[in-house]
């Protein structure tokens, strides 16, 4: 059988058939990049001690269009985005898994480009993909490639974080400028093309939260602001915890291209997706110090305290606006598109 | 009604009738078929990708500043 | 963000505001009605409404082109989509307003006719180009700003024989709808933010005969907050002092004559079209365009024969009555009810800019109970 021509090569059904065709792209491809004792065992299943404690558990289905954007792809974003959400309970990642389903016809090049930057992300944030599987589908029914990534991870000892523990009077934090990840995706998007050194911001967060923990474990929620952005966010937590919100427009960053972006498609900034960022919302008591701390680590540099949490019965985000007005700060309605009117 | 936005004339394509405008960092070309004489340093407003009409320097200070009978009014 | 930025100047808000609380009577009511969604919108968005004196009160006008498009005319663009292969391409902000029987664009992509957004009339051609052998139709909305380039777009298909392009055009005129709604007089308004955008095209000019006419004083009102702030001052001196003219708060892009060039590529292209049905305001003569007999080839109503289609309004949709500024959003019963952006039943549910959409979705927190989600 002759050897996987990556350089030129396609997927083909075969590579989705469990026979040779697969096992050669396996080897060729996935375990040449994310490479490790778990993968290399070649077992249907990785094994791994587990420690005392909580583990917590997530995962995530991948679908973006472009597949690669100024700032990542589809292969960095499916790493941080699940070791996010892993470290959005405090907790401290420690494995991922990693599912494909590839489109017939789709380069391997394009396939071997993804996986490199998913094991780039993966070594780099210190969390092993240990284990993977792989689908075919026939051309036209997929976008090319979609990942579903599940993560693992402990929490420490004292440390309770969920979406329903904002109370009256806690703090709301974010770990820097909003809209970034979004406004990178729709510059490269088909028929909106626009110039912009903006990049994503996906990153893997997992650090600066243990960080965060490690000063403040009495901090209530954490959570990334991904689909919907920051809006939508606050709006979950306001709904799992029983409360409203006071934000105030002028404390959020947003850097001016993201706004020009915006301003020129006619969106808001606060529903645009981020992959990078994170809301803290803590007792106003230690606000200030879980504040320092995120802007001592380089993914919180420009954190900023935004709003509080207040007792609001209709459980309403609310934002005063620079003006001095006040307005509500709803969930995104259908899809955030660009408007003419 | 009508979302348009001033945007920096940065350079022109007159045989195409295109612009390429910037606005805060964000370049994006536009159509100038709907305005004569568009010059770089222009601002223009963007309206579905058409520049429809420029922004007159001279009238928006004239504007701004009537924003000084303002002085001595307390909020 | 130049030319932006220095008019959305809290501290000015403030102190303009102030001036136009000492300035207004407390004897009488002004009600100054903002013709354009993006007045609207610009009001919610920056809270204006909270800086002005109760006896002030903004009404809601018809200037929203996705609210004031009749079902009617989505549904048959809907039916075209699926009756024939072709590409249907249009602004996101169509694709889901509600057609009849809570169909959209939405759901008809969703159940596999081929629409595309488009952010620019350009992109239609850029598609038409690229796919020969299909029939392109372009779903053309908005008012006298968005009709120049659909006009653009047709002279450039015409000059390059692109023969598998044509446009449904829904393009409405503004002062036509202006003039129905004072003639009506049930809104009862004593002065009017004129629209920004659209006088760019047509100028200051266009709205003299509405003034005089009615006579009701007319300020054209850029969109940032203390464009509109500064503009409701212009027109409460006007009413104070008993003067109906068209004043020019806009003038860094409105000149009276407007844009003579897109004016003339309009008058190449387009005629305008003896009746339109507007929804809320009913058939308005004079009140659309359509495009000539020497473009017929562009034309997707002739080239496909499209009939009109009748759609009932939804029961209890109040729509037509807060496009005619006779009603409020929250005097439906429908309101933040049934009716949400999520699941809109009106129009003026769906854009941003609609008047029920930016009540609620801005402006929710003036009103009492549990928030719907």
């Amino acid at each position: 059988m002759s050897r996987l021509d990556i350089e030129r090569g396609v997927v083909e059904m075969a590579h989705g058939s469990g026979g040779r065709a697969s096992a050669q792209l396996i080897e060729s491809l996935f375990i040449r990049h994310l490479d490790n004792a778990w993968l290399r065992q070649g077992d249907d299943a990785s094994l791994f001690d587990v420690g005392a404690g909580r583990m917590v558990m997530s995962t995530d289905a991948h679908v973006v269009s472009p597949l690669f954007f100024p700032g990542g792809d589809i292969g960095s974003l499916s790493v941080h985005g699940t070791i996010n959400d892993v470290a959005m309970s405090g907790a401290r990642p420690l494995y991922l898994s990693a599912g494909f389903v590839l489109e017939e016809g789709f380069p391997l090049a394009g396939l071997d480009r993804i996986v490199a930057s998913m094991a780039r992300a993966s070594r780099e944030a210190d969390v092993p993909v240990i284990a993977g599987d792989t689908k075919v589908v026939e051309r036209g029914k997929g976008d090319g490639v979609f990942i579903t990534t599940t993560g693992i991870g402990v929490v420490p000892e004292g440390v309770h974080i969920s979406g329903d523990r904002a109370e009256a009077g806690d703090m709301i934090l974010i770990s820097g400028h909003i809209g970034d990840h979004g406004t990178a995706i729709l510059s490269s998007r088909e028929g909106l093309e626009f110039a912009t050194a903006i990049r994503s911001d996906s990153a893997a967060l997992h650090e600066l939260v243990a960080e965060m923990v490690n000063v403040a474990p009495e901090i209530h929620c954490l959570r990334d602001p991904t689909r919907g952005g920051l809006a939508t966010t606050l709006n979950e937590l306001v709904r799992q915890s029983g409360v409203g919100m006071q934000i105030e427009e002028g404390a959020i960053p947003v850097r001016a291209e993201v706004r020009g972006a915006c301003e020129l498609l006619g969106l808001d900034p606060l529903y645009i997706a981020n992959e990078g960022k994170l809301i803290c919302i803590c007792p106003a008591g230690v606000a200030e110090k879980v504040l320092s701390v995120m802007q001592a680590h380089p993914l919180g540099r420009d954190a900023a305290i935004i709003g509080k949490v207040v007792e609001d019965e209709r459980q309403l985000v609310t934002m005063k606006t620079v003006f001095g007005g006040l307005r509500v700060v709803d969930w995104l309605a259908g899809e955030q598109l660009p408007r003419i009117c | 009604m009508c979302l348009a936005v001033p945007a920096r004339v940065e350079s022109l394509d007159r045989a195409a009738s295109t612009a390429v405008v910037n606005l805060d960092g964000i370049s994006k070309e536009v159509s100038t078929l709907l305005l004569d004489d568009v010059a770089v340093g222009d601002y223009v407003l963007i309206h579905v990708g058409y520049a429809l009409e420029r922004i007159d320097p001279e009238e928006a200070e004239k504007t701004l500043t009537m924003f000084d009978e303002l002085k001595g009014v307390e909020p | 963000m130049k030319y932006v930025d220095e008019f959305r100047d809290g501290d000015k808000a403030r102190r303009l505001a102030e001036l136009i609380r000492t300035e207004v009577n407390p004897e009488r009511e002004y009600r100054l009605m903002e013709f354009c969604g993006g007045h609207t919108h610009a009001i919610f968005r920056f809270g204006i409404h909270d800086l002005m004196p109760e006896n002030l009160k903004y009404v809601h006008g018809p200037g929203c082109p996705v609210c004031v498009l009749p079902a009617g005319r989505i549904e048959a663009a809907i039916e075209l989509a699926e009756a024939e292969d072709i590409i249907l391409c249009t602004y996101a902000d169509l694709m889901r307003v509600p057609a009849g029987r809570g169909d959209s664009l939405n759901r008809a992509r969703a159940r596999g006719s081929d629409i595309r957004m488009i952010y620019s009339s350009t992109d239609a051609l850029a598609i038409a180009r690229a796919n020969p052998e299909r029939q392109v139709v372009f779903f053309a909305i908005g008012f006298e700003t968005t009709t120049p380039p659909t006009a653009a777009a047709i002279q450039i298909a015409e000059k390059e024989g692109l023969s598998n392009f044509s446009v449904y055009c829904n393009h409405v005129l503004t002062p036509p709808a202006m003039r129905h709604l004072l003639s009506s007089g049930e809104a009862h308004i004593h002065g009017i933010l004129g629209p920004s955008h659209v006088s760019t095209i047509i100028g200051s000019q266009a709205y003299a005969g509405c003034c005089n006419d009615y006579q009701v004083p007319l300020v054209i009102a850029g969109f940032e907050p203390l464009d509109v702030i500064q503009s409701t001052l212009m027109l409460v001196r006007q009413i104070n002092e008993g003067r109906f003219e068209v004043e020019n708060q806009y003038s860094r892009a409105v000149s009276q004559t407007g844009n003579r060039k897109a004016q003339a590529l309009m008058q190449a292209i387009f005629e305008p079209r003896a009746m339109f049905e507007w929804r809320g305001l009913g058939g308005l003569p004079d009140s659309a365009v359509q495009i000539k007999a020497a473009f017929h080839a562009f034309d997707a109503e002739k080239r496909f024969g499209m009939q009109a289609i009748d759609v009932a309004d939804i029961r209890g949709c109040i729509c037509p009555a807060v496009l005619r500024g006779v009603s409020d959003p929250v005097d439906c019963k429908l309101f933040g009810s049934i009716c949400t952006p999520e699941q809109p039943k009106g129009a003026c549910m769906v854009s941003s800019e609609g008047a029920c959409a930016a009540q609620y979705s801005y402006g929710r927190y003036r009103l009492g109970g549990k928030s719907e989600i």
